[in-house]
């Protein structure tokens, strides 16, 4: 039963095959036997999840076509839940019980989906191997000694695991696209504005947006018609009709034009995963696209720009975790000073710690110019590159991150190895573009993800070139050696 | 040395929208603690802050008042500091891209001089909550309610020159804010409150001297009070050889000193930077004009009406029109007695007194125009005197009906009947006779001023009800004859 689609267990429910109440104990229990393994979630939902599918089966009953009705799936905890806890993977909020929903999580409500739980993740989304994580590290499914990747660590290895038909997630600078990859699995971040931020607990509020992790494109295409919608909770919302993200995966691919930068194939590119991006570039022009070599001359600023541009505003959304009103609080705090000071430095990890200083020195008095003046002068020659380069290509392509899945603690020494992780993600966050991973091939048996770029709002065009991958391959069916 | 005092001032309006300036939780003053603090309010984890367009508007027509140019886009900045009452730990404000650009505000002086002091600028940004220090077992309280009230922070340029300058610009800014309808004008509460930044230098100077920052006024009379010491605190200082240090200092409202808060070394880096919740607001031009059709009349406008059509003098006219609630109260009075002479008496004399005495603002006057007109009324028809009617006004405003009721209850009714009066002044005459013998001998140019005793005798004997110019024409004939 785990092993089937969203799509799948939709079309089975609607059948009459099996229950929302059954599938939904089939996955409760395979968490409850498996996830020790891998650690994938902070908190599993029984009560509410059975609640929920019992709820979903009457309305199945009463003939509710939504396809999602009944299905189960996982939030990643960066979304709140109305009388759920919600920790964004930190110590700070493993009190935090938020009296709303995310708009998130309210669409998945009224679509009738259960969730069985709230997926691990790295501190505040803060991390690229989920071992920031104040709920201890993810282990990945293919291999338990290496990383899932991170931030939306718990989302991708519990789809990968089976232990959830998908989840949701969310994307700062690759934490959707980069665990995909590692894990073997589908992701897709949307344009930023498309997914409500209401209720997503903030990083960096420019460049955070919501997405959707599966196995399939056609998951991800259902998962996200349920995901996004305008919200006028986010100014940031951008009111653009939203369309049926299932309607064109079976468009053909005769006549796509998709570019290539040379910039994301330079050095630190695993050779392996170089061989297999190349591969699944080579299937797309077998089927008829068209491939044309680009270039994105100010991608090697991304990283810099991006670790100005995120820990600044995370300096700044993080100030609200004080001690004072909610969350972790320090005990006995002998003044104010010494309130905040204990119920900061002993609520949060080493890495946000790392981003809020760094943030708070970048804006300070005589270096803002020289740091987030500049870097958002770069984030705005970044987007030009995007601007110029779909004027010649109706998507890009290339490898989501340098090399498959790494050994725990291999990078734990050095932040800037594991910056570099997200060297090809982050320049599409920074510009606000739609991106997706796909699994495309193997190296030493751990997975490869191809990263597909699109123009704003063109995710139905990203789905639909992943769906025909997936059409012409089976990476996206390969389980890990244990996941029977 | 002679010196030169130079005044700048900035001043916090509170809108009265309906609902926060991010949320839609409701602004009333004086609601229990934190019972009007929602998850936006409170920064819960996730919540995101939805500008509310009324705060734009007001902005705008504040904008629109004092001759400034409005900004087309505004942008929201973060300004980094921690503190209980401030939930985020960052205040939403503008700095770079305010709504109000410069702009501009005439004043009258005394002796009909006028001053025009520059707006800097004005931006749109969020008050902060309240810290209760009363005890609460050991612990400081937190009241959120006013987090998040909008704000409109008015910049002067430092263009006054005196106390009496800088109080005119306050009054007539609170003039300006209530006859818009944007604030309520309640200083007391702190629905508008003064920073004054004040120096001094040698008369004919041209740099400026350094400048110290008052915060915390919230009356006209702390205000000018408090301008008064720290000149002569500074002149003081500068005479005895010292230097002034920039900084902030805070002034007591109940010990009527200030005292120093921070100098500038000690003051914080807010690290402002724009707010990646909230995209910059595009003002258009149809969006300013569809404004402008909705100002009320100003008070400068008000003002030449009052006296365009009222007949009244410049000086009422002005302290009539200054705001709003007093200007209804007024034109109320005056059309339904039909004499805005003597309405504008009453509201500038007894009405005001009474106010100011029980420190009251004219929404809570206990007599209202209507009551107010009916007692003019009464005076207008001879029913009872100009004195008499004070005592009438005393009762009503304490509550013991109208007018008319409290005449007929005291028996306050003039007495114009020439038979009683003739009887009293009999009365007078006889037991006066020395005083009346001085009268008639006297020079026919000193007799007016005599007349006075005669008068004040007759009217105590009538408990000062007698009709006044109908007993000085019946004492003239009897003296005279």
């Amino acid at each position: 039963m785990h092993n089937l689609t969203i799509a799948e267990i939709s079309q089975k429910l609607k059948a009459k095959e099996f229950s929302s109440v059954e599938v939904t104990e089939h996955f409760l229990n395979r968490i409850e036997s498996l996830d020790p393994n891998y650690n994938a979630f902070i908190s599993v939902t029984r009560e509410q999840a059975l609640a929920q599918a019992r709820a979903a089966d009457i309305k199945l009953a009463a003939g509710d076509t939504h396809i999602m009705c009944g299905v189960p799936f996982s939030h990643k905890d960066i979304f709140c839940t109305d009388g759920v806890k919600t920790t964004c993977g930190s110590k700070m909020l493993d009190n935090f019980v938020p009296p709303y929903n995310a708009t998130v999580v309210e669409n998945y409500l009224n679509a009738g989906a259960v969730m069985l739980g709230k997926t691990n993740m790295d501190e505040f989304a803060m991390g690229s191997s989920n071992e920031t994580s104040y709920f201890g590290a993810v282990k990945n499914p293919w291999d338990t000694n290496c990383v899932p990747g991170g931030s939306s660590g718990g989302s991708a290895a519990s789809v990968a695991a089976r232990l959830t038909p998908g989840a949701t997630a969310s994307d700062t600078g690759g934490s959707i696209r980069q665990p995909a990859a590692l894990c073997g699995i589908t992701g897709i971040k949307p344009t930023y504005g498309r997914v409500s931020r209401w209720g997503m607990i903030a990083f960096a509020s420019s460049l955070d947006q919501g997405g959707v992790m599966t196995r399939t494109a056609k998951d991800s295409a259902i998962m996200l018609n349920v995901m996004a919608s305008y919200d006028s909770k986010d100014s940031t919302c951008v009111d653009q009709p939203l369309e049926d993200y299932t309607a064109n995966l079976g468009d053909s691919l005769e006549g796509v034009t998709i570019g290539i930068p040379k910039e994301y194939f330079g050095e630190g590119l695993n050779p392996g995963t170089l061989a297999a991006v190349e591969a699944a570039i080579k299937l797309y022009e077998a089927a008829g696209a068209k491939i044309k070599s680009i270039s994105l001359p100010h991608t090697g600023l991304s990283v810099p720009a991006y670790y100005v541009i995120a820990p600044a505003e995370c300096s700044a959304n993080l100030s609200r975790f004080d001690g004072v009103r909610y969350g972790y609080r320090c005990d006995n705090p002998k003044d104010l000073e010494d309130l905040y000071k204990r119920s900061r430095g002993e609520g949060f990890g080493d890495e946000v710690k790392r981003r809020i200083l760094v943030g708070t020195y970048c804006l300070s008095a005589g270096y803002y110019d020289a740091y987030y003046g500049k870097a958002q002068q770069v984030r705005r020659l970044i987007k030009q590159d995007f601007d110029d380069a779909f004027k010649q290509v109706d998507v890009i392509m290339g490898p989501t991150s340098p090399s498959p899945a790494f050994e725990f603690g291999s990078k734990g020494d050095d932040p800037v190895a594991m910056y570099l992780e997200d060297i090809y993600t982050i320049a599409t966050n920074l510009a606000g573009l739609p991106g997706m991973s796909i699994p495309c091939g193997m190296v030493d048996n751990k997975p490869v993800g191809l990263q597909l770029i699109g123009n704003f709002f063109a995710e139905a065009k990203l789905l639909n070139l992943a769906h025909q991958f997936q059409q012409r391959t089976d990476f996206h069916q390969q389980a890990p050696a244990d996941i029977a | 040395m002679e010196w030169e005092t130079v005044i700048g001032l900035e001043i916090h309006v509170q809108l009265a929208t309906k609902t926060k300036i991010f949320s839609g939780s409701s602004i009333t003053f004086g609601a229990e603690p934190n019972t009007q603090a929602c998850a936006i309010d409170l920064a819960m984890p996730g919540t995101l802050p939805s500008p509310n367009e009324q705060a734009f508007r007001f902005a705008t027509m504040f904008g629109l008042a004092v001759n400034a140019e409005i900004g087309k886009r505004s942008v929201f900045e973060r300004k980094n500091y921690f503190y209980p009452d401030l939930p985020k730990g960052y205040q939403t404000t503008q700095l770079a891209e305010p709504i109000v650009g410069r702009g501009y505000v005439d004043l009258q002086l005394e002796g009909g001089r006028t001053k025009r002091v520059g707006i800097h600028h004005a931006h749109l940004e969020e008050d902060a909550g309240k810290s209760l220090h009363e005890d609460y077992h050991g612990m400081s309280g937190i009241d959120l309610n006013r987090a998040g009230t909008p704000l409109i922070e008015v910049v002067t340029d430092p263009d006054m020159r005196t106390s009496e300058e800088a109080v005119a610009f306050a009054r007539k800014l609170h003039s300006l804010v209530t006859s818009l309808g944007i604030c309520d004008g309640e200083m007391s509460q702190g629905s508008m409150r003064f920073d004054v930044n004040i120096s001094v230098r040698p008369k004919g100077q041209e740099e400026l001297g350094t400048r110290t920052e008052t915060k915390n006024l919230n009356s006209f009379r702390f205000m000018e009070r408090c301008i008064h010491q720290e000149v002569e605190r500074q002149i003081e200082v500068l005479e005895d050889g010292g230097t002034i240090k920039q900084e902030t200092r805070l002034y007591d409202g109940d010990t009527h000193t200030a005292r120093s808060m921070r100098s500038k070394e000690e003051a914080n880096d807010y690290r402002y930077f724009p707010c990646p919740d909230l995209l910059p607001v595009i003002i258009d031009d149809d969006y300013i004009e569809a404004v402008r059709k909705m100002l009320p009349e100003l008070p400068d406008a008000r003002q030449a009406r009052f006296e365009a059509t009222f007949g009244l003098s410049n000086y009422d006219a002005g302290s009539l029109s200054a705001d709003a609630a007093t200007s209804a109260f007024f034109e109320s009075t005056a059309a339904a007695c039909g004499d805005a002479k003597l309405a504008a008496n009453w509201v500038m004399g007894e009405v005001s007194a009474r106010l100011n005495s029980e420190e009251l603002s004219i929404a809570a006057a206990k007599v209202s125009p209507e009551q107010l007109a009916g007692l003019i009324v009464r005076i207008k028809d001879q029913t009872i005197s100009n004195k008499i009617a004070k005592t009438v006004f005393e009762a009503m405003w304490d509550g013991e009906g109208n007018a008319d009721e409290i005449i007929e209850a005291k028996g306050l009714k003039q007495v114009s009947d020439s038979g009683a009066l003739e009887k009293i002044v009999d009365e007078v005459i006889a037991n006066n006779s020395a005083q009346v013998e001085n009268y008639r001998s006297a020079d026919e140019s000193k007799r007016p001023k005599m007349l006075g005793f005669f008068v004040g005798q007759a009217m105590k004997a009538s408990r000062g009800q007698a009709n006044p110019q109908q007993l000085n024409a019946i004492l003239l004939a009897k003296l005279e004859g």
